[in-house]
């Protein structure tokens, strides 16, 4: 039962995370249609500029206060991905609107390796590590020598995500912003024909994912406390994974979709085996595609000839 | 931005300067301040230099850029492009097919006399053996290259875990070698057997998917058979892999130095270098394979099939076409020439591990699919010579070192290089450089037509 609350609070921070990073991908399906592979690797620039602005603000600057340092540095990341996802956008899909069907795919493939390398390069193959930022913790249950402990990682994690995602659920669906993405999503042409500036609300979905995958890179790189370059791959697999449960296009979707991943492998880990918990994600990630294509949320999708 | 285009200079300059502030935005703090460990932990260094070598460079980019395509519409404007012709172009062949019936014999007469000229210019085999190691490199991708053609080229299935059928070719060669002592003329077909049962394995879940899905898909499909060789120890020696795998043999006689050898048999004097041209012939023959089984399958109507599937899949199965084994033979014959590359790479390097079976490797072997133009034989084996031979001479062009410093290494820049590539092939060529089509059937006469005409636009 200990070890079942541990896992359950480790896998729900987890789960955090990549609900974060799988409503970026969702959002960018479900208006244009395209998986953005790049996605990933948005997010692992992200926990390095974070990395960075830390480390200046804490070794150069002298800030002591943990609170407001990661306060900058989460306004920071978050500004500077979304202008690494608007340029993204910018150059490597716009032009490809009305190309072939797989032409984005594939140069988002391109993006991805581009950012991995482009990172390995400037910052090198090293694992990086940080000094640990935030420690401490609530033991909320002690019994036979095992602590269930609920750290203040974890509880910023989880508020974290609650927060962003309360507002961002108000911006799709109360605004004017989130109204017109709705109807890009819908029919991109007739939103056109109605006055919506389509290029611009794509321009800012992107923004908005990258914005979010940034907060999923503080909060990653705060919860492990180490990132490299390689560190896209895996967790944008894992989010892209839980966004197609969840069913693509559907934000509570990709969010329930990244918290049943995060337990999926967090249990599995526990109770399995360490080593196969990637494997786990992907299978899931194939059996869903294969036989529930629509996800837990998501709209069967009916195709027109 | 780009899209008010007006050309006046200052306004180019302010269009520039945009682009240039947005590099800027970018570099912070990526490439302003590196990090690197320190005594007490991560330190970082200040590169602000190499950031304003960034954005000027970006901004000198877009003024060309912008100069150029100012000129262009200039001229647009005064003749009518083919694209308001109302009726079909019949475009004059374009230089892209001329490279394409000059480049096969080229390539073919390079391909096949290369250990000859490469032994003639450096003195000798011994010395031109880094020519030949790199031709052996580059064949092996050009035969996966030919071989994902199939898949994605003619059949318009995208792929990206083709390179789990290599892995698979290349430990079945590794073990039934190591435990049972089969030689490699032996397990040659069977890993491409074994490879192609992979194939349909994997393929036929993934059957009703299409596009992204199935691409994502596979992708899952060849992360898992690597995970599962890392983890298996017992099997596949895990992340240690397989070492002291058996070499090739002259069909039989080994490249020894005794008696029994292949020097001693044909009366020659012994040489190390003889198996490596064994090999390098050995893959040559077998990419040629890949390739005419590729040109003859095409005019079968199992290829006709699987061109027709890539341009439409509900018109397909409208007019009685078996989408199953379709698909289905295209994935087991492309990964079935992937198996036979993939035992080939684990008789040449004599040691394999996981480490060389992952999705980058993947990612480039569909990187020169896409360049090559997806479909055309000639452009995938441009885009493997251009795409892994090019960073390996660029390594050893001196004054690149001077240019950028000591301890230059292109090869760090590669895949950086690829990811560029890849994108800028599809916002500028997204039809490959060889993007001319000769339709496999036709009444009369054969004429070749653009690529641009093809509806699916890989055709």
């Amino acid at each position: 039962m200990d070890v079942f609350l541990q896992q359950l609070i480790n896998g729900l921070t987890l789960g955090s995370i990549y609900g974060l990073i799988a409503i970026g991908y969702t959002m960018v399906f479900g208006i244009i249609g395209m998986v953005n592979f790049a996605h990933g690797d948005v997010f692992m620039v992200s926990s390095f500029i974070a990395l960075i602005a830390f480390l200046i603000l804490t070794a150069w600057l002298g800030i002591s206060s943990v609170a407001l340092a990661l306060l900058i540095v989460l306004v920071l990341a978050m500004a500077l991905t979304a202008l690494w996802g608007w340029a993204i956008e910018r150059v490597a899909y716009r032009p490809l609107r009305g190309s072939f069907r797989l032409a984005p795919l594939i140069s988002a493939i391109g993006v991805s390796i581009f950012l991995s390398n482009f990172v390995q390069v400037t910052q090198g193959a090293r694992n990086k590590s940080t000094p640990p930022m935030l420690e401490g913790g609530i033991a909320l249950m002690q019994s036979e020598g095992y602590t269930v402990f609920l750290s203040y990682k974890q509880v910023l994690i989880m508020t974290v995500t609650a927060v962003l995602l309360t507002g961002f659920w108000y911006l799709v669906q109360r605004t004017p912003f989130g109204r017109a993405q709705r109807a890009c999503e819908q029919d991109r042409k007739m939103a056109a024909l109605l006055g919506i500036d389509v290029d611009r609300t794509i321009s800012l979905t992107f923004v908005l994912g990258a914005a979010l995958a940034a907060v999923a890179g503080v909060l990653y790189l705060l919860y492990y406390g180490v990132v490299s370059f390689s560190d896209g791959f895996v967790p944008g697999v894992k989010a892209f994974t839980a966004a197609v449960l969840g069913g693509i296009g559907s934000l509570p979707g990709a969010v329930l979709g990244g918290l049943i991943i995060g337990l999926i492998e967090v249990f599995w880990s526990a109770y399995f085996s360490i080593e196969y918990k990637d494997v786990a994600a992907f299978s899931i990630l194939a059996i869903v595609l294969i036989f529930m294509p629509s996800g837990i949320l998501g709209r069967a999708e009916v195709e027109k000839v | 931005m780009a899209d008010a285009r007006t050309s006046s200079l200052p306004d180019i300059l302010r269009d520039a300067g945009l682009y240039a502030l947005v590099a800027f935005g970018l570099c912070i703090p990526i490439v302003a301040y590196r990090t690197n460990a320190g005594p007490t932990g991560l330190e970082l260094t200040p590169r602000w230099p190499l950031v304003a070598a960034f954005c000027a460079a970006i901004f000198v980019l877009r003024v060309v850029q912008r100069l150029i395509l100012a000129r262009r519409d200039a001229r647009r404007a005064l003749t009518p492009s083919p694209a308001q012709a109302t009726e079909a172009v019949q475009g004059e062949p374009d230089a892209g097919q001329r490279v394409s019936t000059f480049g096969l014999y080229a390539f073919l007469g390079i391909a096949l006399t290369l250990p000859v000229i490469a032994s003639l210019a450096s003195g000798g085999l011994g010395p031109a053996r880094y020519w030949i190691d790199l031709g052996i490199l580059i064949l092996t991708y050009v035969m996966l290259g030919w071989g994902l053609n199939i898949v994605v080229g003619l059949a318009g299935l995208l792929d990206l875990g083709y390179v789990a059928f290599y892995a698979v070719g290349a430990y079945c060669y590794a073990l039934l070698s190591t435990t049972f002592g089969l030689s490699f003329w032996v397990c040659l077909p069977l890993a491409g057997l074994f490879a192609a049962a992979w194939g349909m394995v994997l393929g036929f879940p993934v059957l009703r998917l299409r596009g992204d899905y199935l691409a994502i898909v596979t992708l899952a499909f060849g992360e898992i058979i690597r995970l599962v060789l890392i983890n298996w120890t017992d099997l596949t020696g895990g992340a240690a892999g397989i070492s002291s795998i058996p070499r090739a043999s002259f069909f039989g006689i080994p490249f020894s130095a005794d008696e029994d050898g292949f020097a001693a048999r044909f009366g020659l004097e012994f040489d190390s270098m003889h198996r490596v041209v064994f090999l390098y012939y050995l893959i040559l023959g077998l990419a040629l394979l890949t390739n005419f089984a590729t040109l003859r399958l095409r005019r079968m109507p199992i290829g006709r099939a699987w061109e027709a599937l890539r341009e439409d899949e509900i018109a397909c199965r409208s007019l009685g076409i078996d989408t199953t084994t379709t698909k289905l033979t295209a994935f087991a014959l492309g990964a079935a020439f992937a198996g036979f590359a993939g035992s080939f790479f684990s008789v040449r390097q004599g040691f394999i591990s996981p480490e060389s079976f992952t999705f980058l490797e993947s990612a480039i072997i569909l990187a020169i699919v896409v360049l090559g133009g997806m479909g055309s034989q000639v452009g995938v084996a441009i885009a493997a010579v251009a795409m892994v031979g090019g960073p390996e001479l660029l390594r050893n062009l001196g004054f690149l070192s001077a240019v950028f410093g000591e301890g230059f290494d292109p090869n760090e820049y590669r895949l950086l290089l690829f990811g560029l590539a890849m994108v800028a092939m599809m916002v500028w060529r997204p039809r490959g450089l060889i993007s001319v089509r000769v339709p496999s059937v036709s009444l009369g006469e054969r004429r070749a037509i653009s690529g641009a005409h093809v509806s699916e636009g890989h055709g």
